[in-house]
């Protein structure tokens, strides 16, 4: 070996140490490198037709969301007798409701939005799927919280639930009546499975791109939507 | 009392329209109508021009 030999292997050493050693985290990095490259994962650019309120909503959907968790966490630390009786309970009851209203109400139209788009083009059938699921798991997530407030509205709630459950054959495996259970549901099994749907959906978001509006292919590049000097990704193309 | 704070109250029993088959709060009624009203804004409504590069 000549000394240019070991300037020149000492140079790319990393690369060929990564393909000669197969290890599994080498390989998930090499995996999670080519899947998600650092500026897709978390671009500072992005396409034009993205300057428009109705993108707007995924994100805010994002946002109350992480209200609802940081809420939901303050009210299992302190438990019901405090979220019942105190002041600054009744406020973060009241900030964990108001954050669900909202994170459905904007959760709904990113979902009117994206349909009216037909947003599973282009390769993003798994994004749309993934959004959809978490749409589904929201709904028994939030259903779940209805019946652990540990009042009489929830045992309204679940005495009237438990008949509809049972009429569909899951009433002994769910039991809304057993108010362990439906807590353990809401505040541990549900949310997982949210969360990681929801991880999911934005990643697939960012390999896919956010999908172009009808006739917005192969247009000419416009002005910066967003800082930058020119619009990135405007060539996005259809791959339905 | 006023007819905003009746339809607000929750000492009373709750509002409902009946159309046929369909029956709905009027809570959930004013929600849905927000959502569209809120959609058709969202599409119609210009976005802020974004800053240029320094």
């Amino acid at each position: 070996m000549t000394t240019a030999d070991v300037r020149s292997g000492a140079q790319e050493l990393p690369e060929p140490a990564d393909e000669e050693t197969p290890t599994w985290t080498g390989w998930v990095r090499r995996r999670a490198l080519k899947s998600f490259p650092p500026d897709q994962l978390l671009p500072d650019r992005q396409p034009i037709y993205v300057a428009s309120w109705i993108y707007v909503f995924g994100v805010l959907t994002i946002g109350a969301l992480l209200v609802v968790l940081g809420s939901g966490a303050a009210l299992a630390l302190e438990g019901p007798t405090w979220y019942h009786t105190s002041n600054v309970g009744h406020f973060f009851n009241s900030l964990h409701l108001w954050s669900v209203e909202l994170f459905f109400f904007f959760m709904v139209i990113h979902l009117w939005g994206k349909f009216f788009m037909a947003a599973w083009r282009g390769k993003r059938a798994l994004t749309w799927i993934t959004g959809a699921v978490a749409f589904l798991g929201s709904i028994g997530t939030a259903f779940t919280g209805y019946v652990v407030q540990t009042n009489f509205d929830s045992q309204w709630i679940a005495t009237q639930a438990k008949d509809g459950l049972n009429s569909v054959g899951i009433g002994a495996w769910f039991n809304v009546l057993n108010t362990g259970q439906m807590l353990l549901w809401h505040v541990l099994l549900l949310p997982l499975v949210l969360g990681v749907l929801v991880v999911l959906h934005v990643l697939l978001v960012r390999k896919r791109g956010v999908v172009p509006p009808f006739g917005a292919i192969n247009e000419p590049a416009q002005t910066p939507a967003v800082a930058g000097p020119a619009p990135a990704h405007t060539d996005h193309e259809e791959q339905s | 009392m006023s007819v905003l704070a009746m339809a607000a109250s929750l000492t009373g029993p709750g509002h409902y329209v009946h159309w046929g088959v369909v029956q709905i709060s009027v809570a959930n009624l004013v929600v849905i109508g927000l959502m569209v009203i809120t959609f058709v804004i969202a599409l119609l409504l210009p976005f802020p021009k974004g800053r240029s590069k320094r």
